[in-house]
């Protein structure tokens, strides 16, 4: 059934998981430089930040643009600059640990349903089908309002609603690298499935399944940001991307810099991801020839 | 048509109504059978045992999960999805005075950005390479690699705060005339529809270029054709079964940013229900909306399919 579009990128494998800087691209390395940029204050978050991100300023709420308050304040006061850096935290570690988990789970079942095939693959993949025939918004939605969401629920809703669309890419790449004469090879050494999965065929996708993993983590910071718009994220006092423009959706009117910033910011990581995909050296190749 | 398309349609439908039925015992088990107690959270800590056991009969807690299932099932079939947790009316009512309101929202949309889309779409595949095709392709991967409250934030700040062209983020319920409803409506299709065009201008795109690759395609050149007959004539009626695939699953996305923007621009919708449902852990409520939407979510995914097998014109003559 084809209920979303996955792109599988090409099975050329590169010599490096990540190719060295000066075979990329000049828009490539803009985007790497921008994820660069908030995989930094993601992880330096809490020692950079020039305000605390709860206290309130004398300054009022909604204050314009100044030099103590880079980004003005928010609908309570808070310095904006602070608040988007703590909240980077946030959007980045949950949706990279979703990502990481479910990209894992994928990558692990799919190379299980390759490997073994017979009912295991084809129970497997019926289940997880119809798993993706639920939207994700939706998926998520019901899971947040059956558990929840506190940050650790959180993380493994959004790994659950991506861990079907890992499995398909993971699994289709595995197909084909299964059928390999080496990996026959290997089985007639009389090489265990465990060895075959994680010495033959796993090396050999590494490379797209990485580049599949960029697109999830667009995915998940999406949906993450939309959870918390709709209030069904990152509960308060602490506040992700998402959260802010929430919060200071009030700001709006006047075009406050409070909601453009984690509004931007948001733009900004997913199209940096983007960026850094499309121009994967070894891609471009492949980019041209689509052309 | 003959038997070997009608057995495929036949066999796709199939396809769905199987998936429907796993995903209601999905949404069930994720909603009503996980949780634990619902009995529980509504009492609170502090309620004696008594009242529990009562409120648990009363809820049907006492019967094992697959024959509530079954209940839960039954009674969606027949229109009656249970009462809301929170307001105690029936979730028909509650649905029932929504759903035409989002019902219109989609169609009006629906109907703004397909023939948008669909033109430019065909043209950007016409002028592929050409600074419409870069900027239209720019555009697009902008607009998918955000979230849609970006979108509708921008098209406030924009068409309402700058322009003032538009109500901002009010919805008036009182509406008189039909001017006052097509500048309520406004702002929410746009954002709305902004979405949907990046989508499937993009899937459409790809279709039309496809064909335009095709080695017939080289032949008619060769033949002296004009652009606009290559376009029209030949390459158009092949791609017809790929861009109403394309539409129907860009259509599928409406479900998911219609979400987003009933909220934002509040909206009464039955996404916005749905919403205050799930912050409220309402859980009939939610279960019967995500039903609905899994269900228009299902059946433009079936229709996509089926466009694609009745436009194969493998299938069409034998």
């Amino acid at each position: 059934m084809s209920t979303a579009i996955e792109t599988i990128p090409p099975a050329a494998v590169p010599a490096r998981l990540v190719p060295r800087l000066s075979r990329w691209s000049r828009t490539g390395l803009l985007g790497l430089a921008v994820l660069v940029f908030w995989l930094f204050i993601a992880a330096a978050g809490p020692w950079i930040l020039p305000h605390g991100s709860g206290d309130m300023s004398t300054a009022g709420v909604f204050d314009a643009i100044s030099w103590t308050h880079w980004l003005g304040t928010d609908y309570l006061g808070r310095d904006i600059l602070s608040r988007v850096m703590d909240g980077a935290r946030y959007t980045v570690g949950v949706a990279l640990a979703a990502t990481v988990m479910a990209c894992a789970a994928g990558t692990l079942l799919g190379l299980l349903a390759a490997v073994n095939g017979g009912w295991f693959d084809t129970v497997l993949s019926r289940l997880l089908d119809t798993l993706v025939s639920i939207p994700s918004k939706m998926l998520a939605l019901i899971i947040v309002a059956a558990f929840g969401s506190s940050i650790p629920l959180l993380i493994v809703t959004v790994a659950v609603v991506y861990t079907p669309g890992a499995y398909r890419i993971a699994r289709a790449l595995a197909v084909n690298i299964n059928a390999m004469d080496y990996v026959t090879v290997a089985r007639a050494r009389g090489e265990g499935r465990t060895y075959i999965m994680l010495r033959e065929v796993l090396p050999n996708i590494a490379g797209p399944l990485l580049a599949d993993m960029g697109l999830r983590f667009v995915y998940a910071v999406l949906l993450l940001a939309s959870l918390s718009f709709l209030g069904l994220g990152v509960q308060p006092p602490v506040a992700d991307w998402g959260s802010l423009v929430r919060e200071n959706i009030g700001a709006l009117p006047t075009g406050g810099a409070a909601v453009i910033a984690p509004a931007l910011a948001i733009a900004t990581l997913t199209i940096a991801v983007n960026l850094v995909i499309d121009n994967l050296p070894g891609r471009a190749q492949a980019n041209q020839e689509n052309r | 048509m003959n038997l070997q398309i009608l057995r495929l349609i036949a066999g796709r439908l199939a396809v769905g109504v199987v998936s429907l039925l796993i995903v209601s015992a999905i949404v069930f088990a994720i909603t009503g059978l996980l949780p634990g107690d619902a009995a529980q959270e509504q009492l609170g800590q502090e309620a004696t045992p008594e009242a529990l056991a009562a409120l648990r009969q009363q809820m049907g807690l006492t019967q094992s999960g697959p024959e509530r299932y079954w209940q839960w099932l039954n009674g969606l079939l027949r229109g009656n999805p249970g009462q809301s947790i929170v307001s105690s009316a029936p979730v028909a009512d509650l649905i029932g005075s929504r759903l035409p309101n989002s019902l219109m929202l989609a169609g009006v949309t629906a109907l703004v950005s397909v023939p948008l889309a669909l033109l430019l779409g065909i043209l950007s595949a016409v002028w592929r390479g050409s600074w419409f095709d870069r900027a239209a392709s720019m555009g697009a991967v902008a607009v998918v690699s955000v979230p849609e409250f970006l979108v509708a934030t921008l098209a406030v700040l924009v068409f309402a705060v700058h322009l003032r062209w538009l109500p901002a983020l009010s919805y008036s319920v009182d509406i008189s005339s039909p001017g006052q409803m097509l500048r309520s409506f406004a702002m929410p299709v746009m954002s709305l529809s902004c979405v949907i065009i990046a989508q499937m201008m993009r899937m459409t795109r790809a279709a039309v270029i496809d064909q335009l690759r095709a080695p017939y395609i080289e032949m008619v050149k060769l033949k002296g054709a004009s652009p606009a007959r290559i376009v029209l004539a030949h390459a158009l009626p092949n791609a017809i079964g790929p861009i109403a695939n394309a539409v129907a699953l860009s259509l599928s996305y409406l479900l998911g940013g219609v979400i987003i923007i009933e909220t934002i621009f509040n909206y009464p919708g039955i996404a916005k229900l749905m919403v205050d449902g799930v912050s409220q852990r309402d859980m009939p409520l939610v279960q019967a909306c995500a039903m609905i939407f899994c269900a228009a979510y299902l059946i433009l995914v079936t229709l996509a399919d089926l466009c694609g097998i009745v436009a194969n014109p493998r299938l069409r003559h034998q």
